[in-house]
């Protein structure tokens, strides 16, 4: 059963009546068990359980130092392409909107890996908007094959594959994806998704799985928030990463929860999210799964990274940059405004005064040709 | 007392092996690992990485201690070899954990293939040590696949709940020829001692010291622990009665010959 048929659940659910019902006892009844069920996961997303938060907090935290220790892995985005085929009502980078078309070159490529590489970070998530003609998984492959030799862990964050373009990518470097759903309900997904494939709900909704069956060793969800009622997204995308783990549990499955920022073309979110929603959200998962990654991106601001800190973060972007090229070409235009402009040094800085260790390398990339077998001495 | 851990080709006087994951800063393994006595410090190869001298958590650990690195993110036999060949080319020496862990909600390893990974990396000259559920078939099996010891688990990684499988772990120590260390799982020192008392021969800790409030001090209240429990064992643990043995209330009648009960005399009233 794909999470298509999962989700079909929920088709009818009313959340405001389940949330009506719930009473704090009910949440510090969810808080205090080891392993919560979907309901539980709900109750905590309630509007009840904001009133519990504090508690929330420390269970959370309790958890992830448990179980991720008192690190924090860093990487950084690097955007190879922002031709797009889509017109998404949220995004910069929409077919419709103007703005200068770019794919980087190897040696502009190379450019951008040598600058992230002087910062120490091992981890990249490289980005393009979706074009098979312009940025084809070929392109994509060439570029995780010069990636490779500045890095150790390569993510995507690209248009959802088939099964076997996974593997295929899989097979040249890549160990990571991200994608998230942008929206799980399906009514508010065709609004905003105005033309283009991405109009396939379900395509989209689905890869996460082909990429998990095509062997990618981490799997990152998430929905944006701000498009619509956040509790429900949250919901979902949590039934998300939990309905991966069950089926692959070999799979290191995160969640991110990104908040809508402003960009070139469009105004405001349609729904507001606030700090106390995203925290929540945050608190939740952290609950609910907790040996689940969460990522949490410059798309929030100095202040609130490093609150989420000790609040079930395991993941965090620095040093980032969402334009093509744009580190080294500043007039670049950016696929949306960053609110953490910091440095990889400055929130080593700020990982290590909060008692964190930042971490630059957590995967090693385990090349397709096996060293000879045998050695002489021992190397130590 | 000269009581020494042999494994591979090295004699261990320090039967507390240190796990490095978890620490707020590498800075802290010297001095945790000074403060316990460890002698066998594990680190990840994923983790390791020698362009970065100042955050190359390999380069943290103190020359005099036997770096064993393991293969955490393994999926499956041949990418625990894979990493095992990979950290003997990077010049982390010829130890190996093996840790083949295919469920990522608990972290339990995956026995199958932890017994094929051992049969080739020993088969290759390394020395290994593999993390496994306590099993005894699986022990015995990785016994003829040429492990140097068995690192059953106490409970899940990270979990802090002690020694949970203490009677599959009991059964591993009486039956196994191999040095048995209870890795992950311990969560205070007790436990610890706990498991050296039992007859394990060494334990490895990581969470519980690396997430303390005091890492450096948890780390030698673990290795004072792992002293006692393993000076407990060798000096032989009083056998644990039901009831105190001053009493004997079925028996007592037949110790004494004065007593009214067994006099010859009495037993005519």
């Amino acid at each position: 059963m794909s999470f298509h048929e999962e989700i079909q659940r929920y088709a009818t659910f009313d959340f405001d009546r389940f949330f009506a019902k719930i009473s704090g006892s009910e949440v510090e009844r969810a808080i205090g068990k080891d392993r919560l069920s979907e309901r539980d996961y709900l109750t905590l997303l309630s509007p009840a359980a904001e009133d519990h938060l504090e508690e929330m907090a420390l269970k959370a935290h309790r958890l992830t130092v448990r179980n991720f220790g008192r690190v924090m892995l860093l990487y950084t985005p690097l955007y190879l392409s922002n031709y797009c085929v889509n017109r998404c009502a949220y995004c910069g980078f929409q077919a419709g909107n103007r703005l200068e078309r770019k794919r980087l070159a190897p040696a502009e490529l190379i450019k951008e890996a040598e600058t992230i590489s002087a910062t120490g970070l091992k981890h990249v998530l490289i980005l393009t908007g979706e074009s098979r003609k312009r940025s084809p998984v070929s392109y994509i492959r060439e570029c995780v094959d010069i990636l490779k030799r500045f890095f150790s862990s390569i993510s995507i964050e690209i248009y959802p594959l088939e099964e076997n373009e996974y593997a295929e990518l899989i097979s040249a470097g890549v160990d990571g994806l991200t994608l998230y759903q942008e929206v799980y309900d399906e009514t508010v997904y065709e609004e905003v998704h105005l033309s283009g494939p991405k109009r396939d709900y379900r395509f989209r909704l689905e890869a996460p799985e082909r990429a998990c069956r095509a062997g990618m060793r981490t799997v990152n969800v998430g929905a944006l928030l701000g498009l619509t009622r956040w509790r429900a997204e949250a919901f979902f995308a949590g039934l998300h990463a939990n309905y991966l783990q069950n089926r692959f549990p070999e799979v290191e499955v995160a969640m991110s929860p990104p908040r809508m920022r402003p960009h070139l073309g469009v105004g405001r979110p349609r729904v507001e999210v606030d700090d106390r929603n995203l925290v929540q959200f945050v608190l939740a998962f952290r609950l609910f799964m907790p040996r689940g990654g969460i990522t949490i991106s410059t798309r929030e601001c100095p202040e609130l990274r490093d609150r989420l800190v000790k609040l079930g973060a395991t993941k965090m972007s620095a040093g980032s940059c969402t334009s093509v090229g744009g580190r080294s070409d500043t007039a670049a235009t950016d696929q949306f405004e960053i609110s953490d402009t910091r440095s990889v040094t400055e929130m080593a800085g700020m990982l290590y005064a909060q008692g964190y260790q930042p971490l630059y390398k957590d995967w090693q990339f385990l090349p397709a040709e096996e060293p000879p077998s045998t050695y002489g001495a021992d190397f130590s | 007392m000269n009581d020494v851990l042999k494994i591979g080709d090295r004699e261990l006087t320090g039967r507390l092996f240190l796990g490095t994951g978890k620490f707020s800063s590498n800075r802290l393994i010297p001095d945790a690992v000074k403060a316990s006595g460890a002698q066998v410090v594990t680190v990840a190869l994923r983790r390791v990485d020698p362009e970065f001298a100042e955050e190359n958590i390999a380069a943290f650990v103190p020359k005099d201690c036997v770096l064993m690195p393991n293969t955490s993110g393994a999926r499956n036999a041949q990418e625990a070899v894979r990493i095992a060949r990979l950290a003997r080319a990077a010049g982390c020496g010829n130890w190996v954990k093996i840790e083949v862990i295919t469920d990522n909600r608990y972290l339990l390893p995956d026995n199958y293939e932890t017994v094929k990974a051992t049969e080739i990396l020993a088969a290759e000259g390394f020395v290994v040590l593999p993390y496994m559920s306590p099993d005894l078939m699986v022990a015995k099996k990785l016994v003829d696949a040429g492990a140097a010891a068995v690192m059953p688990l106490g409970a899940p990684i990270g979990s802090n709940r002690g020694l949970r499988t203490k009677e599959l772990i009991r059964i591993l120590v009486e039956e196994i020829p191999l040095p048995v260390i209870v890795d992950a799982g311990i969560g205070r020192p007790s436990e610890a001692a706990e498991a050296m008392e039992m007859g394990a021969a060494a334990v490895l800790v990581n969470t519980a010291i690396a997430t303390a409030a005091d890492p450096v001090v948890m780390a030698a209240a673990f290795g004072m622990a792992v002293r006692a429990g393993r000076m407990a064992c060798l000096a032989g643990l009083g056998e644990v009665r039901d009831v105190a043995s001053a009493s004997s209330p079925l028996t007592g009648f037949l110790r004494s010959a004065a007593s009214p009960a067994s006099s010859p005399e009495s037993t005519g009233r």
